[in-house]
C-alpha cells in the first residue's frame, strides 16, 4: 500500500510541477502593479547584479510602495508587486525566464538584468512582447543600430567608444598644460567590455599623438599583477590606463602602492567607482581615474547616496547606480503620465523628460547620452571629470598626488 | 511494441511547441536541450564511469562556431562545419587522454574547458580583435527546439543501438574492468575514443543550436561551468548506466529548477548542492533504480538495462 | 630584469604553494578529493577579513582563530559526509561519491557565503608596504605569505618525515588497504589528514586574504589552482607541492614577462595538461601510488 502511494507520488512529482509551471500565475488584482525581473542572483554575474542592479531595484520598488504605491494618469496609486527569477548567469534561463515573465505571470512591467550580454539576449523577446526595454547597464557602440532594431530598446551607458575618447581627451587636455608626457601605458582585461574600450582607445590615443608605451591584455580571472606592474613602471610612461574588472583593479591600485609607483594618470576600469575602492586603496584613493563619476554637489545626488546607504546598507557605485535608479524613475515618472499601455509607454520614454538623481533626462534616439565618462575620486567623493564643459564637472587633479 | 510507443511519444513532442507559447517552448528548449547533454555524456560516461566535466568546452565551442560562421556559410552548413570542430577535438582530446583514469581524468576535463575558453579569448582578442560576437539567424525558439529533438531521438537512437552491438558488450566490460577487458582481446582505447567522439559531437551540437538564442556570445557566457555541472548531475540522478536513465534525470530535475526559481530566487547554488549530496546518499544508483527497487523489493540487481 | 622576474614568480609560487599544502593532504592521506576546499579557504577570508574591519584584529592573529576552527570543521565534514561513504566500502565508486558529495558541498558552502556575506569584491589593506627584494618591490604581506608556506611545508615535511605519527600518516598515504595490519587506525588517520588539510586551508586563507580581491563566488578559482599544483607536485606529497607551486608560479611571472599575459592562465592549464599526461602520477609522485 505505502510502496504504490509512494510511487504515485514520485510519478505525479514532476507531472505537478509541469503543471503549475505551464499554468499561468493567478490573475493578478486590479489594484496592484506586477513588476518583473530576472537577474543573475548566482554565478559570475551575480556580482555586477549585486551592486549596481538589485539594490536599486529594491530600494525603488519599498519607496515607491511606501508612498502608497505607482502613480497612474487618474492619480490613482497601485502598489507593486515584484516578480523575480534568478537567471544563474545562463542566457538561455535568463530568456526563458523572460518569456515567463511576459507570458505567465504576465506582469505589468519588466526591469533589464544586468550586463551587455544579457541585455542583448532578451531584447528580441522584449521586442516580440512589446515591453518597454530599459536596458540600463549595456556599454555597446552598436547602440544606435540596436535602438533602431528593437524599437522599443532604450540604451542608457554609452558604448566603449565614448569612455575611451573622454579619457584620452582628459589626457590631451593635462598633456596641453604640461601636466604629462605623451607616453602612456595601457592594459585591459581579456573580456568584451575591455576589448572594446581598448579598441577604442588604441586609435583615439594614437591620433592625438600619445604613444602607447606599454599595451598588453590580461586574461579575466588573472590575480597577479606584479609582473605586469613591474613592466608597466619600467615603461616610463606618465598615465597608466587600465580597462578593468573589478578585481583587477583592485589589484593593479594595491600592486601600484607597494610598488611605490607613482604615475601622474592613474585610471582604472570597473571597480573604480565602487563605494568600498577608498578602503581597498588603504584611503589614498585621491586622484585615481576612472569609469563614470557624479555630479557631488547635486543634493539630487546626495540624498539618493544618503537613501541608498539607508537601504542597501553601503553607499551606490558611482558610476552605473545613479543611471539605473534614474531609469527606474523614467519608467514611474512615464507611468504617471500616460498608465501601463506598452506602446504610450515606449513613446513616452523615447520623448518625454523626466526629473530624475541624474538631473533632468532625455533620450536622443533611443539612446541616454548626457553621461559622465571620466570621474575621478578627490576627498571621499568621485566627482566627475568628464564632460569638462558640462555642468557639475570638476577639474581633475592631475599630477595624482603620491600613494 | 516499444518502436511504435517510441515514435507515437515523439510525434506527440514534435508537435507540442504548436500548441505553446514563448515561455512553453523555451522551457521545452531547455528540457530538451537538457535531455540531450545528460543523454551524450551518459553514451560514454556511462558504461566507462569516466566522469567528463569537458561538457561546456564542447557546448561552447558549438556555440562559437556557430558565432564566427553565421554570417559567411549556410547554417546547415555551418552546423555540419560544428560538429566537425567537436569531433576533431574530441579526436585530439581523446587520443591524448583516455589512458588517464579516475580522478585525474576528472580534473584533466575541468582544465580542458577552462584551456579552450583562454585561447579562444586570446585568439579573438589578438588575432581577430574583437570579443562579443552577435548571432543574428532568423531561428524561432521553435525551430531551435525541432532541432534538439533531432538531436535527441538521435542520441537515443544511438545509445540503443550501442547497447545492442559489440560495441556496448566491449564496454560493458570495460566498464566493470579494464584490465580483464584488454586481456579479453577487446581494443580498449578504440572503443573509449569512438564513444568518446559521438558524445562529444552532439554535446558540441547543442551548444550550436541552442546559440542562435542567445544573440549575443562571449567566452564567459558560453563557458559557463554550471553547464557541465547540471548535465552530471542529471545523468547520474536519472541512472548513467541506462539508456532512459539521463532523461529520468534531466526532466525532473530541470522542472523542479525552473519552479524552484521562483520560489527560492536566492538560493539556486545552496538547491544544487543539496540535490548532488541527494544523488549521493538517497539515490547512489539514480532514480530508475530506486524505482525499480520499490517496484520489486526482492529483485535486488537488475540485469537488463 | 631576470632576477626581479625570478624574485615575483617565486612570490607569486609561494602563495600557490600555500594554496594547495592543504589539499594534498586531504587527497593523501585522507583519500578524499575535496572539491569545497577552495570554499574553505574562502570562508577563513571573509571570517579573517570581517575580524579585521570589524574589531581591528590583525590577520595574523585572526590565522590563530581560524586555523582550529578549520581543522574542526574538516573533522565535522570527515565524520559527518565522508564516513558513511567510507563505510560502503566499494572502492570504485568511492571516488566517484566523494567526488560529488564535495561538490555538493561546494554549493552549499557558496551559497551560504553569497546569502551571508553577500556578491561584493571584498579586499582590505593590511601589511603591503614594498619591500626591495632583488631590484624589484614586493609587498611585505606577500614576503609573509611566502615565509608561512615555507615554515609550513618544511615543517610539515619533517614532521611526516621523523615522527612516529607521520610515519603513520604516511603508511596510509601509502598503503590504506594494508596500514591496519600494522596497527594503525586508517579511518583516524584519514580524519586527522583531512582535518588537518581543513586547517592548512583556513591558514591560506587568511593568508591570501592580505593581498587578493575576492568575492563568494571565487572558491573554485581557489580548487582550480590548488588541484593543479597538487596534481603537478604528486598526491599526498607535501614538498612536491611547494616545488610545483613555485614552478607554476615562475611559469606565469616568465610568460607575462617574456610571452604575452594575455597567454597567463592558458599556460599555467597548458603545463599542468602536460604534465598530467606526461606524468599522470605528478612530478614528484610515485610511480603506481
Amino acid at each position: 500500500m505505502t510502496m504504490t502511494s509512494r510511487r504515485a507520488l514520485l510519478g505525479a512529482l514532476p507531472m505537478t510541477i509541469a503543471l503549475s509551471l505551464a499554468l499561468p500565475g493567478v490573475g493578478a488584482a486590479q489594484d496592484v502593479v506586477r513588476i518583473g525581473y530576472a537577474v543573475a542572483k548566482s554565478g559570475p554575474n551575480a556580482t555586477g547584479a549585486g551592486i549596481t542592479t538589485i539594490p536599486n531595484y529594491q530600494m525603488w520598488v519599498a519607496e515607491v510602495n511606501a508612498q502608497g504605491g505607482l502613480e497612474m494618469p487618474d492619480g490613482s496609486r497601485r502598489m507593486i508587486e515584484v516578480v523575480e527569477y534568478d537567471d544563474r548567469s545562463n542566457t538561455e534561463d535568463l530568456v526563458r525566464a523572460i518569456a515567463r515573465l511576459a507570458e505567465q505571470d504576465k506582469v505589468d512591467l519588466i526591469l533589464p538584468p544586468w550586463g551587455t550580454g544579457p541585455n542583448l539576449a532578451i531584447a528580441p523577446l522584449m521586442d516580440k512582447a512589446g515591453y518597454p526595454h530599459l536596458a540600463v547597464t549595456s556599454v555597446t557602440d552598436k547602440a544606435p543600430e540596436f535602438a533602431d532594431r528593437w524599437k522599443r530598446s532604450f540604451w542608457m551607458l554609452g558604448g566603449g567608444h565614448d569612455y575611451a575618447e573622454a579619457l584620452v581627451q582628459t589626457l590631451v587636455a593635462a598633456r596641453e598644460a604640461g601636466q604629462i608626457n605623451d607616453q602612456v601605458a595601457m592594459i585591459s582585461v581579456a573580456d568584451g567590455f575591455g576589448i572594446d574600450l581598448v579598441s577604442a582607445a588604441r586609435p583615439a590615443f594614437e591620433a592625438a599623438g600619445f604613444t602607447l608605451a606599454y599595451d598588453e591584455t590580461y586574461p579575466l580571472g588573472t590575480s597577479d599583477f606584479a609582473a605586469i606592474m613591474n613592466e608597466v613602471q619600467r615603461s616610463g610612461a606618465d598615465s597608466f590606463v587600465a580597462f578593468s574588472y573589478p578585481p583587477g583593479s583592485f589589484g593593479v591600485t594595491k600592486q601600484a602602492q607597494t610598488m611605490g609607483y607613482n604615475p601622474k594618470v592613474f585610471y582604472v576600469g570597473v571597480g573604480g567607482a565602487f563605494p568600498n575602492f577608498p578602503q581597498v586603496a588603504g584611503g589614498k584613493a585621491g586622484g585615481v581615474m576612472s569609469i563614470g563619476g557624479v555630479d557631488s554637489a547635486s543634493p539630487a545626488i546626495q540624498d539618493y547616496f544618503q537613501r541608498h546607504t539607508d537601504s542597501a546598507g553601503s553607499p551606490p557605485d558611482s558610476w552605473a547606480s545613479a543611471v539605473t535608479y534614474a531609469s527606474l524613475e523614467v519608467l514611474e515618472q512615464a507611468v504617471q503620465r500616460v498608465g501601463l499601455d506598452h506602446q504610450a509607454l515606449a513613446q513616452e520614454i523615447a520623448t518625454g523628460t523626466f526629473q530624475t538623481v541624474v538631473g533632468d533626462l532625455k533620450m536622443q534616439d533611443n539612446q541616454l547620452r548626457d553621461l559622465w565618462w571620466v570621474g575621478q575620486w578627490q576627498g571621499d567623493k568621485f566627482v566627475a571629470v568628464n564632460p569638462a564643459e558640462r555642468q557639475g564637472a570638476t577639474a581633475p587633479v592631475i599630477p595624482k598626488p603620491e600613494w | 511494441m516499444g518502436y511504435v510507443f517510441s515514435a507515437i511519444a515523439f510525434a506527440l513532442l514534435a508537435v507540442l511547441p504548436l500548441f505553446a507559447g514563448d515561455y512553453g517552448t523555451g522551457l521545452l528548449v531547455g528540457l530538451m536541450g537538457y535531455v540531450v547533454l545528460a543523454s551524450a555524456w551518459a553514451l560514454f560516461s556511462g558504461p566507462t564511469r569516466y566522469v567528463s566535466l569537458a561538457t561546456v568546452a564542447f557546448f561552447g565551442v558549438g556555440a562559437y562556431v556557430v558565432a564566427v560562421l553565421n554570417e559567411v556559410l549556410p547554417y546547415p552548413v555551418v552546423l555540419f562545419c560544428a560538429a566537425l570542430t567537436g569531433a576533431g577535438m574530441a579526436l585530439v582530446v581523446g587520443l591524448s587522454t583516455l589512458r588517464l583514469a579516475g580522478i585525474y581524468f576528472v580534473i584533466f576535463t575541468f582544465g580542458l574547458a577552462e584551456l579552450v575558453r583562454q585561447l579562444i579569448t586570446w585568439f579573438e582578442v589578438n588575432v581577430t580583435g574583437t570579443l562579443g560576437r552577435y548571432i543574428f539567424l532568423d531561428l524561432t525558439a521553435r525551430d531551435i527546439y525541432w532541432q534538439l529533438l533531432a538531436l535527441a531521438v538521435l542520441t537515443l537512437g544511438a545509445g540503443w543501438w550501442i547497447r545492442r552491438s559489440r560495441l556496448g558488450l566491449a564496454l560493458r566490460v570495460i566498464g566493470d574492468d579494464e584490465v580483464v577487458a584488454a586481456h579479453a582481446g577487446i581494443p580498449v582505447a578504440r572503443t573509449k575514443l569512438v564513444l568518446f567522439v559521438i558524445s562529444a559531437t552532439i554535446i558540441t551540437l547543442v551548444g550550436a543550436v541552442q546559440a542562435p538564442r542567445w544573440v549575443y556570445v562571449e567566452p564567459s557566457i558560453v563557458f559557463n561551468p554550471t553547464v557541465s555541472f547540471l548535465t552530471v548531475i542529471m545523468a547520474l540522478l536519472g541512472g548513467a548506466n541506462r539508456l532512459w536513465g539521463p532523461v529520468a534525470g534531466a526532466v525532473p530535475l530541470f522542472l523542479l529548477f525552473e519552479w524552484l526559481s521562483a520560489r527560492f530566487p536566492d538560493h539556486f547554488s545552496i538547491l544544487l548542492g543539496l540535490m548532488f549530496l541527494a544523488v549521493v546518499y538517497a539515490l547512489p544508483d539514480g532514480v530508475l533504480a530506486a524505482l525499480e527497487r520499490i517496484r520489486r523489493p526482492s529483485v535486488l540487481k537488475e540485469t537488463k538495462a | 630584469m631576470l632576477a626581479s622576474t625570478l624574485a615575483l614568480g617565486i612570490i607569486l609560487g609561494g602563495t600557490y604553494a600555500l594554496l594547495a599544502m592543504g589539499l594534498t593532504l586531504q587527497y593523501g592521506i585522507a583519500r578524499i578529493l575535496n572539491l569545497a576546499y577552495g570554499e574553505f579557504m574562502l570562508l577563513s577570508c571573509f571570517v579573517v577579513t570581517g575580524l579585521f574591519t570589524a574589531w581591528g584584529i590583525g590577520p595574523l592573529l585572526g590565522l590563530l582563530v581560524v586555523t582550529p576552527a578549520g581543522y574542526a570543521l574538516g573533522w565535522l565534514v570527515h565524520a559527518g559526509m565522508m564516513s558513511p561513504l567510507l563505510r560502503r566500502g566499494d572502492a570504485g565508486r568511492l571516488e566517484v561519491d566523494t567526488i560529488l558529495a564535495t561538490f555538493g558541498l561546494l554549493f552549499v558552502l557558496q551559497g551560504i557565503m553569497l546569502i551571508v556575506f553577500g556578491s561584493d569584491f571584498t579586499s582590505y589593506s593590511y601589511l603591503d608596504q614594498g619591500v626591495s627584494l632583488l631590484g624589484v618591490t614586493v609587498a611585505a604581506n606577500r614576503l609573509v605569505a611566502l615565509a608561512v608556506s615555507l615554515a609550513i611545508g618544511l615543517g610539515l615535511y619533517a614532521v611526516l618525515m621523523r615522527s612516529n605519527w607521520g610515519r603513520a600518516m604516511r603508511a596510509v598515504a601509502l598503503a590504506p588497504q594494508s596500514a591496519w595490519l600494522v596497527g594503525i587506525d586508517v579511518d583516524r588517520m584519514g580524519r586527522q589528514g583531512f582535518a588537518l588539510g581543513g586547517a592548512l586551508a583556513a591558514a591560506g586563507g587568511a593568508l591570501v586574504s592580505m593581498f587578493l580581491t575576492f568575492s563568494a563566488a571565487d572558491g573554485v578559482v581557489f580548487t582550480m589552482k590548488a588541484l593543479i599544483v597538487v596534481i603537478m607536485g604528486g598526491v599526498g606529497n607535501v614538498l612536491g607541492a611547494l616545488v610545483a607551486g613555485l614552478l607554476l608560479g615562475l611559469a606565469e611571472v616568465l610568460v607575462a614577462a617574456f610571452i604575452d599575459p594575455g597567454l597567463t592562465l592558458a599556460a599555467t592549464y597548458a603545463l599542468f595538461l602536460v604534465v598530467l599526461l606526461w606524468r599522470p602520477t605528478g612530478l614528484f609522485g610515485r610511480v603506481g601510488g
